[in-house]
């Protein structure tokens, strides 16, 4: 019961934490028309730029190889067994999470692997070491203790899937299921949930941030068209 | 202006990366700005007993005015990209100049005072109180950002520190901490038209003088006219083309091109400079204030076409902001705009850069060149910052690269890129810009300018160039002071109009 509860009050922090943030974003105008360019001139320009910078980090491959290859291989490694995951949430397996099934257990060593790079990056480059408040260590520990104790379940000490399911499916149907009693599946959990709560108050923003970041997000086109935001514009009813 | 002595950065072979140096720069703080200063901007011009609820309060009005800022504080991982893109860190080793940390400035505040978890947990997550001691940070720390965008091209958010910088400065003026060589400048061009307060009088006075100079030197008539109504071309240029040196040589430049082509063209006297400081402090109705001058001067003269001279900053403002501050561009429907659309000529981007202008001239043979008088010369290009990544040339993306480039090889046989990593959008900074270009911050210039002078000084052993080649007014200025620090010739800067002038051909 405490599980769930748990579970329910993470999901809405982290739904109503995000729709706020997203929608403040949204709300927020960008007066100027700053891309950094090069950029694109075209909308279905920016959409590739975007995708470029989303699905392989671009401006992070030109900048640093070592913090690119490992904070690639975290988020691909993370995307993929996130996308396993939703074996426990569909009934029946929707027909690509079963096959991402093999990859996603063996990206749980890239997500790893890159987590640890990043950590080590921490502690040994100098200018890292400066800018790194506790909350980035701690922050890279707790996924990296998500990651390690989900692959102990995944390769050592399997815990009860089906229960687990029952549990979550349970969830979804608010038809509430007991949550299986093994210690390495509850820490997994509680930290899962601990992570959904502080999304939306932290440097995890950078999900949702950068599809609004003015400097990617803008076509590169001021001459061709009047870009005014509303608070600017009333200014030109003076003149 | 005694500054300190300071150590001039050796150059190597190669630009490295430093190892950290805390506080090494916290001494360099540039002259605050006075009483008589400060009111004109409206400003106060010392703290007040309010000044943190009156920061705070600023801080509150900006993150609801612009995206950029709120995305950007909100965003940033810490992952450490940008940690050594800067030149500023490059050539001073104070962590304080790497642009994350140069955020964090503003960003401990903002997470003390606006975000759940700083609120609640300080310690955990690097916020902090706004203390006097972070007000001093942020003056010393915001007048060492040039405003250079380099930050923004490799960081995976494409988070830019000029915002961050820009806002800051916002604040800090707000609070009555404003910088005196921007806030001067920005009352000058305001009272009198111009960053460097020349008077129409004496302005006309020296336009004759060149006229002067140029047909003695030429044997041509070539003019230099001002405020004729009915011309066709406006030029707005920095007003250091018209007394400084290099730049007047690209002035010299830009008239012979206009008369080579027979272009009928004038510049004015309200709209003697094309710089915009405005956009340095990051205050909106400032910027559209000193910007209007030109909408209002195109109208006055009823021009077709508004070209923008040599100058970085300005070109940013012109091409990317012209439009949206004064209706200068098109695709606006709104009176306001087409009240001026209506008189420029749609055959013509608005505003044109002159490289655009005197490149298409040149490739539509419609003006001749003979590059073999530039022979004497070995030449390199160095984009300028606000050129390289805040904005574009021509209609390509890229086109501020390949049409200065185009344009220096179609008027000299002899030009040498410097490395990849240091050109194009990985530019490195004059060390000048962003309103720097003052003695006051003479060490700051001087050491943010080692990344470029490595790259100037390996082309200058490899290929024997001995001009570099720039189209801004803050980079000739700059370079003109700091190429001898590193020992090189002053006049080794200069515009691309300056080699224009050179091989144009008068007949």
């Amino acid at each position: 019961m405490i599980y769930a509860g748990m579970f329910y009050a993470a999901t809405l922090l982290l739904l109503v934490g995000l729709v706020y943030k997203i929608v403040d974003y949204s709300r927020t105008p960008a007066p100027l028309k700053i891309p950094t360019t090069p950029a694109p001139t075209t909308q279905t320009g920016v959409v590739y730029r975007m995708a470029k910078e989303v699905v392989l980090f671009e401006s992070l491959f030109k900048s640093n190889k070592w913090i690119w290859v490992f904070g690639w291989l975290f988020h691909f490694g993370l995307f993929l067994v996130l996308a396993r995951h939703l074996r426990y949430f569909t009934e029946p397996v929707w027909f690509w999470v079963g096959i991402v099934q093999p990859f996603g257990k063996y990206a749980s060593f890239m997500m790893v692997v890159g987590l640890a790079g990043l950590l080590a990056r921490r502690f040994l480059v100098d200018r890292v070491r400066y800018i790194s408040t506790p909350s980035d260590y701690l922050m890279l520990v707790l996924l990296l203790a998500i990651g390690l104790s989900g692959m102990m379940m995944t390769f050592v000490v399997h815990t009860d899937i089906v229960a687990l399911k029952a549990f979550f499916m349970g969830l979804m149907y608010f038809d509430v299921q007991p949550v299986p009693q093994d210690p390495i599946l509850l820490a997994h959990l509680a930290m899962v949930a601990l992570l959904m709560v502080i999304f939306p108050v932290s440097k995890l923003l950078h999900a949702p941030g950068i599809f609004f970041s003015p400097t990617r997000n803008q076509a590169d086109n001021p001459r061709e068209h009047r870009h005014v935001a509303a608070w600017a514009a009333r200014l030109d009813q003076n003149n | 202006m005694a500054a300190a002595e300071f150590d001039i950065p050796e150059l190597k072979d190669e630009i490295e990366i430093p190892k950290l140096r805390e506080g090494s720069m916290a001494h360099a703080k540039s002259f605050p700005a006075g009483q008589a200063v400060q009111d004109f901007m409206g400003y106060p011009h010392e703290l007040g007993e309010d000044w943190k609820e009156r920061a705070l309060e600023k801080m509150g009005d900006l993150l609801g005015k612009y995206r950029s800022l709120k995305v950007f504080l909100d965003a940033c991982v810490h992952c450490g990209a940008c940690t050594d893109k800067c030149h500023y860190y490059l050539g001073t080793s104070d962590p304080k100049n790497m642009p994350v940390a140069r955020q964090d400035l503003m960003r401990q505040v903002y997470r003390r005072y606006f975000t759940t978890a700083g609120k609640l947990f300080p310690k955990l997550v690097g916020a902090k109180d706004l203390t006097k001691e972070v007000l001093d940070d942020w003056y010393s720390y915001y007048h060492q950002c040039s405003e250079c965008r380099r930050c923004s091209v490799f960081c995976p958010y494409g988070i830019d520190t000029a915002e961050i910088t820009m806002a800051g400065r916002e604040i800090l003026n707000h609070v009555g901490m404003g910088q005196k060589y921007s806030n001067e400048i920005l009352g000058k061009v305001q009272k009198i038209g111009n960053n460097l307060g020349l008077p129409g009088p004496a302005l006309i006075d020296t336009l004759e003088g060149l006229e002067e100079d140029i047909e003695a030197d030429t044997g041509v008539p070539v003019k230099m006219p001002i405020d004729v109504k009915g011309a066709e071309v406006l030029l707005v240029t920095p007003s250091a083309d018209f007394f400084s040196e290099p730049h007047v040589e690209s002035l010299i430049g830009y008239a012979k091109v206009f008369h080579a082509a027979g272009i009928n063209w004038t510049l004015s006297s309200h709209a003697s400079e094309a710089g915009n400081f405005g956009l340095f402090n990051g205050n909106y109705e400032t910027m559209r204030k000193v910007a209007m001058r030109i909408r209002d001067a195109a109208l006055e003269l009823g021009v077709k076409r508004i070209v923008v001279g040599e100058c970085g900053h300005a070109w940013r403002v012109a091409y990317s902001f012209w439009n949206t501050l004064t209706g200068i561009g098109y695709g606006g429907n709104d009176p306001f705009s087409i009240e001026l659309q209506k008189q420029l000529d749609p055959n013509y981007p608005q505003p044109q850069h002159i490289c655009e202008l005197t490149n298409d001239l040149i490739k539509s043979g419609r003006i001749k060149v003979d590059p073999s008088l530039n022979d004497d010369l070995v030449v390199t290009y160095h984009d300028s910052c606000n050129v390289a990544r805040a904005s574009r040339m021509g209609t390509e993306p890229g086109g501020q690269f390949t049409i200065p480039r185009e344009l220096i090889q179609s008027v000299a046989n002899n030009f040498h890129n410097m490395a990849d990593d240091t050109i194009y959008e990985s530019t490195y900074c004059c060390g000048g810009g962003g309103g720097l270009l003052t003695d006051d911050l003479m060490e700051v210039r001087v050491k943010g300018a080692m990344p470029r002078m490595t790259a100037l000084n390996n082309v200058v052993k490899e290929h024997q160039v001995n001009f570099m080649a720039t189209i801004c007014a803050i980079c000739k200025a700059q370079f003109t002071k700091v190429l001898p620090k590193y020992g090189f010739d002053m006049s080794m800067v200069g515009g691309i109009h300056q080699l224009v002038s050179k091989a144009i051909k008068l007949d």
